[in-house]
């Protein structure tokens, strides 16, 4: 299993990654910028999705809408920005590829002198409008903004979530997005993907054609900080929800670190999906919660691992706490069985082989090809990706939850319905969010 | 380090854009088809991208086949097919799936109930093994229902606190009334409460039966084998399927604004829209090219009135819900509290103008149309998405040619049709705004619309 590339950097730094895949006569075009929430700094945080937003409003010789030209020859595109990194993607019949690398160099090379003040407070009440829908107004939506709080100290760049602070979005001044733009969106800090019914030669020349001409910018020096946590953080506040729901976070290894793959083998065996046994315990047997998950959340520089449960009417998140732990300390002690690792291995042979069934879109063959490239220098990974998975021993996985999942270090977030502190998990202090 | 030169100092030419050029013809996935002696259809497309199989088993029945006062029994009934079958527990059922990788789910509509479960091709005759025992032979114990309904009960709870899941039940009773399509799927905690396991047992008896099940394979698999396997596992699942909701009670007159309040909401939770059109209105290709010019896309006019020019909201978007019977048109959006009127009363006047006074443009029609069908070809990349193009043949009787006539088709919609359509099928006097949001802020802007005073939904109204 493997996606076959051939790599090349043009003089001006920027990497092109081209996959041939003939099934469907489209391409996928994904661009990659190595930006994200983490290059912001304290006071300044939203900026870098802000910024997504105004890549979609049109540059300097299509000083219109991204969308409609692009829409007009069939295509579909969208692009997200997380932590680490800010992608963009055009999925395009395979006659529409000129426009589309036309569009995305026009607006990497020439964004600036159509970037208007108009535009850019329009965007910015768009991405309040964001911040509203998907946090504010949603139930236990602020939950992302009090744990990354608490896992990471107030300068970590992981402090803070890829939407920002209101006060901060706010303040955010069109000179700095020009600053922001010259320093991170350039030719040396991106790698784009081209992914489908292409000829890898010609696209290649015409990649070359339309982004060759841009300079390739300053070198972006990656970005360093550690994060520890030295005791069990116990958090809670009050929200409009009827039901309490607890969340438990562990600082972690980073994406493809080693222990990194372990703890979503790890994660999935203990609240993933009806065969897990926190599922088993809390809500096939005891029935004290409505549901649970887990995951292994990877990032750049630092990983966290997330556990979050939610009370059935009548039960306390102190209930739900001590099953946890004690599933959790069962898995640290005796490991996995032989089915539990037998299954995680032929789940990841099939999770991998679903992975390779787009060319485009988020996590489609094109994207995953800028992830190898962006975060390891190696594009050529998705073998080695999936191999970390087989490997995994039941020794290892012991070893590694029993490391990580550590009942002393750790965040626990109560989030309760108002006026009802006392279904918090116990000894939790009052968190403010915002 | 210094920053990298250009690789050419030349610029090359951007004073337009290129067009786009030809891309190959695609061939449409072919549907092999045979039935087998219960009534149910087997259906296979070769798919041999990579090694994967996707089954898809379609039961032509949903929620518009609840009983009245048993709201949510065809979508319990659904969420209990995975609960164990023979000896095997519900558990045991889902450790057996997991086993071979597969990824496995159930979705419940108006009108159909499905099943789905996608795996590796070593282990299709595995899958398909365990998907006819969880369709056609469920456990349905009495232990299992309690508990599953005791979840569904405490969903419902959740939703309550979930604007825009209030918004669409509310919307739906408001429209639809005691009408089949009036109730969402999940029920009402009334009917749960009242429900029995002996309930679920008959709605699977009389409803869920081969001769409204249509198996769909879509992978690297051969049409006489997948029909002799799943002869082999269906092959004692017997029965006609009753219940189907043809005829339908008189539509409620709901008044034309509603409100469920929600105290210093950040944002109103809108919905706008009334009954409008089945899936077998022979304007249904008018009606795609007139929705995806007014809300049916980013480029739409109402997403570009009210995000990009007036950045009331992250995004708008209106649909047809093209269904059996007549499915509703719905406007749904999320703006901000103090743009709540405003943005009511651009959504209305943006529906009414494209029946007429603002027909749409050449331009507009171009790029719609152009937007539906240059990138129609990405809908078949996958075994699912192929699965789902299948899946709307068997659920609303569509010929076998009907992917190689959608481009055709979009293609000859003028102008005059979107006109025409638009009024047809479009009211604005008929329509219906529900709001979930803060009344207090909103309530004096409300009633200046014009549209009577806003009528108050308590939460156990819906």
């Amino acid at each position: 299993m493997r996606i076959p590339f051939t790599k090349h950097t043009l003089a001006n730094g920027l990497d092109v990654l081209l996959h041939e895949d003939h099934g469907c006569p489209i391409v996928a075009v994904n661009l990659w910028y190595h930006v994200g929430s983490k290059n912001e700094r304290p006071g300044k945080t939203g900026f870098a999705h802000l910024f997504e937003h105004l890549m979609f409003e049109g540059s300097q010789h299509h000083d219109r809408g991204y969308f409609q030209p692009l829409q007009g020859a069939g295509a579909t595109l969208n692009g997200s920005t997380n932590a680490d990194r800010t992608n963009y993607w055009e999925v395009v019949p395979a006659g529409a590829l000129e426009l589309a690398l036309w569009m995305e160099s026009d607006r990497m090379g020439y964004l600036l002198p159509a970037l208007t003040e108009a535009k850019f407070s329009n965007q910015r009440d768009v991405v309040l409008n964001e911040r509203r829908q998907n946090y504010e107004n949603r139930p236990y939506g602020l939950a992302p903004m009090a744990l990354l709080a608490a896992l990471f100290p107030d300068d970590h760049p992981y402090h803070w979530t890829t939407i920002g602070e209101i006060a901060d979005l706010q303040a955010v001044q069109l000179d700095e997005v020009h600053a922001f733009f010259r320093r991170y969106y350039h030719p040396g800090n991106a790698s784009i993907a081209l992914a489908g019914d292409i000829d890898a030669d010609d696209a290649l020349a015409m990649v070359d054609r339309y982004f060759g001409e841009i300079d390739g910018g300053d070198p972006v020096e990656p970005v360093r900080a550690d994060a520890t946590l030295p005791r069990d953080v116990r958090i809670q506040f009050e929200d409009r929800v009827e039901l309490p729901r607890l969340y438990v976070a562990w600082l972690t290894p980073a994406m493809f670190a080693e222990g990194d793959a372990e703890l979503d083998l790890a994660t999935d065996l203990l609240a993933n999906g009806k065969t897990s046994r926190l599922y088993r315990r809390l809500v096939f047997e005891e029935r004290i919660a409505t549901d649970v998950s887990a995951s292994q959340n990877s990032r750049e520089m630092a990983g966290y691992a997330q556990l979050t449960a939610t009370a059935a009417p009548g039960h306390t998140l102190g209930e739900i706490e001590r099953v946890v732990f004690e599933e959790i300390a069962r898995l640290a002690a005796e490991g996995p069985t032989d089915d539990e690792i037998e299954r995680g291995r032929v789940q990841a042979e099939a999770q991998f082989m679903f992975r390779l069934q787009t060319v485009g879109g988020f996590g489609g063959k094109s994207d995953q090809l800028n992830a190898y490239n962006v975060f390891l220098d190696d594009p050529s990974y998705f073998p080695r990706d999936l191999a970390r998975y087989q490997v995994v021993s039941k020794s290892s996985l012991r070893e590694v939850a029993a490391r990580y999942l550590d009942p002393s270090r750790r965040v626990t977030l109560s989030i309760v319905p108002n006026d009802r502190g006392a279904l918090a998990a116990p000894d939790s202090e009052l968190a403010v969010v915002s | 380090m210094s920053p990298r030169p250009a690789t050419r100092a030349a610029k090359i030419d951007r004073s337009q854009l290129p067009a786009p050029g030809p891309t190959r013809p695609f061939p449409f996935p072919a549907i092999e088809k045979s039935t087998l002696a219960n009534g149910m259809r087997v259906w296979t497309v070769h798919h041999t991208q990579v090694p994967l199989v996707a089954f898809t088993l379609l039961v032509r029945r949903g929620a518009a086949s609840d009983a009245p006062g048993q709201d949510g029994l065809a979508a319990v009934t659904a969420d209990m097919l995975d609960e164990g079958s023979g000896s095997r527990s519900a558990i045991e059922m889902h450790e057996a799936l997991a086993r071979l990788g597969a990824q496995f789910d159930t979705d419940i509509g108006s009108d159909a109930t499905v099943a789905s479960v996608t795996v590796l091709s070593r282990f299709a005759q595995r899958a398909l093994a365990l998907l006819s025992d969880i369709v056609a032979r469920p456990a349905m114990r009495e232990d299992d229902f309690a508990r599953v309904r005791q979840l569904r009960l405490h969903r419902l709870t959740q939703l309550r606190d979930m604007p825009s899941a209030v918004a669409d039940r509310a919307f739906l009773k408001l429209l639809y009334g005691a009408h089949p399509y009036g109730h969402s799927p999940i029920g009402n905690e009334t009917s749960l409460a009242a429900m029995h396991v002996d309930d679920v047992r008959t709605f699977h008896a009389r409803a869920i039966r081969p001769s409204a099940a249509t198996l769909i394979a879509v992978g690297d698999c051969d049409h006489a084998d997948i029909a002799r396997l799943a002869a082999e596992s269906f092959g004692d699942w017997t029965g006609t399927s009753d219940g189907d909701a043809i005829s339908a009670p008189s539509l409620p007159r709901a008044a034309r604004i509603n409100v469920v309040p929600r105290p210093r909401a950040p944002q109103s939770e809108l919905r706008i829209g009334h009954v409008a059109v089945g899936r077998d209105t022979p304007d249904y290709h008018a009606l795609v090219v007139a929705n995806t010019i007014l809300g049916g896309q980013f480029v739409s006019r109402i997403n570009l009135n009210l995000r990009e020019d007036k950045g009331l909201t992250y995004g708008a978007r209106t649909t047809f819900e093209f269904r059996r019977l007549p499915g509703p048109f719905v406007l749904q959006v999320s703006v901000q509290t103090s743009g709540t009127a405003t943005a009511i009363d651009e959504s209305i006047s943006e529906i009414a103008g494209i029946r007429g006074p603002r027909p749409v443009t050449a331009d507009e029609l171009a790029l719609g149309i152009a937007a539906l069908t240059r990138g129609y070809a990405r809908s078949f990349e996958t075994g699912e998405q192929i699965s789902r193009a299948a899946l709307q043949l068997a659920l609303y009787d569509l010929p076998d040619d009907y992917f190689e006539q959608f481009v055709p088709r979009i293609e000859r919609v003028t102008s005059d049709d979107v006109s025409r359509v638009m009024e047809t099928h479009l009211d604005p006097a008929r329509l219906t705004t529900l709001i979930v949001g803060d009344f207090d802020a909103i309530g004096r802007d409300l009633s200046g619309l014009g549209f009577g005073e806003p009528v108050v939904l308590p939460p156990e109204s819906f």
